[in-house]
């Protein structure tokens, strides 16, 4: 499909009205448009469910905007799907559907917008949704091998607890199943990885090389043997319960969706997040990215055996990792959030050691650098290896690191800021390649930028309150909180009942957007190839999972 | 490229001397709460109260910690009128059942080949098994090498509260393991289930799919904890005493 330009982006980002006035010329009476809170701009509530592909294809297409994700919810009598895109500079945009409980079925828009594949196999599995024009729906995160056909466990009726669904005595190992291989050329064949492999230290995932001998033609990932169902643990759980397997669905990046997790409850509750706690979160969150880089940095070394740069990276990773611990207890995080603010204070001195042990991080970051580049065993296995073009990326809305070495990728911290990002100083780097080198590239840019950001955050620390907290109990509300995670943008989206307990809770994670991408960089490669390209992306099982 | 041989060489040796001596440099394990004893009975009950998972537990002044419940919130730390007091220490792995224990033997002890299966684990556990690779910790050292067969592993380490997907394979690489060997679970996900719990998607811990010997509590538990329990299992160091297991609920 041909890309035109965002017909109002010649200067600065429209206006809400005028996005409003575009859909409104558009589309006529078909659509209304209003103006929403918690965290949403604009909603769009669709009157006929046909039009949705066109729609969202204008939106993602003729506009512009990015893919958030898609957030389907089962209410009292019906369905009701929220398409969310990102509109550069001006805020986030629902595409509202609502359809009748009893229909079960809703147009698919992933003809239309390629990056919404997987968040429609990911409802059609556990909601049962049918999505007419889906060319490809069922295995995914259910595998068919063991899962029956028509079981939903997201839906309302069914408990999360063991003995209501019995899933393991349900489940019925399928001997015959066979995955769904392309490749038919005579004498091909197909080399399956995982999901237990690489001495385990790997995440569990499943990888089906299609080869004819050295070259491998495709690769697709086949994920979800970590799915846990935490959206689905978190419904009936009060805040504090959900927050904490918010903090612990996946820990490499645990800061972050934490964070997330509580911007979204602090617009359902109002809560005015005090200075001092949004200062050191953008320390803590850039704590977390430049070690969560660092460490991705040491397993690109590692995939090419360089084993002295890779024992250097990990050095720089754990002591960060214990720069962490002595800043705030935890070598992850974990347990520092809390909405409405952090669960603690920090002095002064503690910040300042930070800051220094993060400018000697960085420093022995800029060495290995330089050394790096001037290793040409090094940069021959990554240069070309995985390459993704710009159009792929923005086909595929790829996020992170991964879309900015592609041109792509929006940065949430520039784009839709929140906790303060847009008085910060910090450049957000991009490459145009696309392969394993400029991914490396852009780590290293993104660490040192990182590290300019805690300097600026540590010195404007003031003393003052740590914490507004929940007073009187939080009352019901919809919201959705959005952080720049490491890998790209992580999406939270909370509904909390009368009670103040979480009816629904969906967590759209960056990992989930750039799986969907990553058989696009696994095209026609080499065998060798496959783990460097694997590390370059940094992706994680269990961020995707969830 | 020499130069890479002078970069490795100019940052010395950063290797910890554990197991001879115990390490203490700051930030190398977050510590856990240690069993408190309060002025009144009511202090104690409210320490109970506050921990979201049951792993403090109330009788009479003293609020007892039961560490494998433990998820490491820091929420009876910080924040909190009647915090606990706060050990740093990392030598937490205890023996699920004693009367049927035993290290492997002794033909083990220099070269012990590990199994990793991740069944859902967070992430955390996986990167702390990563860091015993690094320099700091170097297991190589001490005789322990990962291996990518389970035909060749004598113990098998499971991070993760057992997802549903990953049952199968994990009772797999369990039964192509050669006699002896020994399992793992490392982290508090893997012993009780953690923050995911028991439902239809998370087995509740890896001991109600396969036998357990050893526990290493913790989330994660740090690296000089998973290098304490991969010495348990060889012989080479002993497992907290038994009285400390009973009280923290096995």
């Amino acid at each position: 499909m041909p890309m035109t330009p965002f017909p109002l982006s010649t200067g600065n980002p429209p206006t809400l009205d005028q996005l409003a006035a575009v859909m409104q010329e558009r589309f006529t009476s078909s659509v209304s448009v209003s103006r929403a809170d918690g965290g949403i701009a604009l909603s769009i509530p669709l009157l006929e469910p046909s039009l949705l592909p066109a729609v969202c294809r204008f939106l993602f297409w003729d506009l512009g905007c990015s893919w958030g994700g898609l957030i389907v919810e089962e209410r009292a009598t019906q369905w009701r799907l929220s398409y969310t895109f990102l509109a550069t500079g001006t805020g986030w945009i629902e595409v509202l559907l609502e359809v009748p409980s009893g229909a079960g079925s809703v147009p698919s828009i992933s003809s239309e917008v390629h990056a919404a594949d997987w968040h429609e196999r990911e409802a059609e599995d556990l909601f049962g949704l049918q999505f007419e024009g889906h060319p490809r729906l069922g295995d995914f995160i259910l595998h068919d091998q063991v899962w029956p056909e028509g079981a939903a466990p997201h839906r309302k009726p069914q408990r999360k607890s063991v003995d209501a669904q019995q899933t393991h005595l349900r489940r019925r190992p399928n001997p015959e199943w066979r995955p769904l291989l392309v490749v038919q050329d005579p004498g091909s064949f197909a080399m399956p990885v995982g999901p237990v492999y690489e001495g385990g230290i790997g995440e569990s995932l499943h990888f089906m090389l299609e080869t004819v001998g050295e070259d491998v033609l495709r690769a697709v990932p086949r994920l979800f043997y970590k799915f846990r169902a935490v959206e689905k643990i978190a419904e009936g759980q009060t805040v504090a319960e959900a927050l904490l397997l918010a903090e612990r669905f996946a820990a490499t990046s645990s800061f972050a969706h934490s964070m997330s997790f509580c911007s979204a409850i602090e617009k359902i509750g109002s809560l005015e997040v005090p200075n001092r706690a949004t200062h050191l979160r953008v320390m803590l969150s850039e704590l977390e990215r430049l070690r969560h880089h660092a460490g991705t940095i040491a397993d690109i070394c590692q995939s090419t055996a360089l084993a002295v740069a890779a024992s250097q990276a990990a050095i720089i990773e754990e002591e960060l990792l214990r720069t962490s611990c002595r800043f705030t207890g935890h070598r992850y995080l974990f347990g520092v959030n809390a909405p409405g603010g952090l669960q603690r204070d920090f002095d002064d001195a503690s910040a300042g050691h930070l800051r220094l042990s993060v400018r000697q991080a960085t420093q022995k970051l800029h060495l290995l650098e330089e050394r790096l580049y001037f290793t040409s065993s090094f940069l021959d296995r990554l240069e070309d290896a995985g390459v993704v073009d710009p159009e792929k990326a923005r086909d595929l809305n790829l996020l992170g690191p991964v879309g900015r070495a592609s041109g792509q990728g929006h940065d949430l911290r520039r784009e839709c800021p929140y906790n303060g990002y847009q008085s910060y100083d910090f450049e957000v780097p991009r490459e145009s390649e696309g392969d394993g080198y400029a991914r490396l590239r852009v780590l290293f840019q993104e660490a040192y930028q990182s590290e300019r950001l805690i300097s600026q955050a540590a010195e404007r620390l003031e003393p003052g309150p740590i914490c507004t907290p929940v007073q009187a109990g939080l009352s019901a509300g919809v919201a959705l909180g959005w952080v720049e995670a490491p890998i790209g943008a992580a999406l939270h989206w909370i509904r909390l009942d009368e009670s103040g307990r979480v009816e629904r809770y969906r967590a759209i994670t960056p990992s989930f957007n750039n799986w969907l991408g990553f058989h696009v960089a696994v095209e026609d490669f080499a065998f060798q190839d496959f783990p460097i390209i694997l590390a370059t992306f940094g992706l994680s099982a269990t961020e995707c999972d969830r | 490229m020499s130069f890479w041989f002078w970069h490795g060489l100019r940052n010395g040796v950063r290797t910890t001397r554990y197991p001879r001596v115990l390490e203490s440099a700051i930030g190398v394990s977050p510590g856990r709460p240690a069993t408190t004893e309060f002025a009144s009975a009511d202090q104690a009950a409210a320490a109970a109260a506050n921990c979201p998972t049951g792993a403090i537990v109330a009788a009479g002044n003293t609020a007892r910690v039961v560490l494998r419940n433990c998820i490491h919130c820091q929420r009876c730390r910080f924040g909190f009128p009647h915090a606990l007091a706060w050990q740093t220490d990392y030598e937490w792995t205890g023996v699920t059942n004693p009367e049927a224990f035993g290290p492997l033997p002794s033909a083990y002890r220099r070269s012990t080949h590990i199994m990793v299966v991740d069944a859902g684990d967070c992430g955390a556990c996986l990167r702390e098994l990563k860091q015993l690779n690094n320099p700091f910790y170097n297991m190589h050292r001490l005789g322990f090498f990962l291996t990518a067969t389970p035909r060749a592993a004598d113990v098998l380490l499971v991070v993760g509260p057992v997802s549903e997907n990953m049952r199968g394979p994990l009772i797999k690489t369990y039964e192509a393991m050669p006699t002896p060997k020994r399992v793992i679970a490392v982290g508090t996900c893997a012993i009780t289930g953690g923050v995911f719990g028991h439902t239809f998607m998370s087995a509740g811990g890896v001991a109600s799919v396969l036998p357990v010997d050893l526990e290493i509590p913790g989330e994660p538990p740090p690296p000089l904890a998973i290098l304490h329990g991969l010495l348990v299992a060889t012989g080479r160091k002993p497992p907290v005493p038994q009285e400390t297991m009973k009280e923290r609920g096995a």
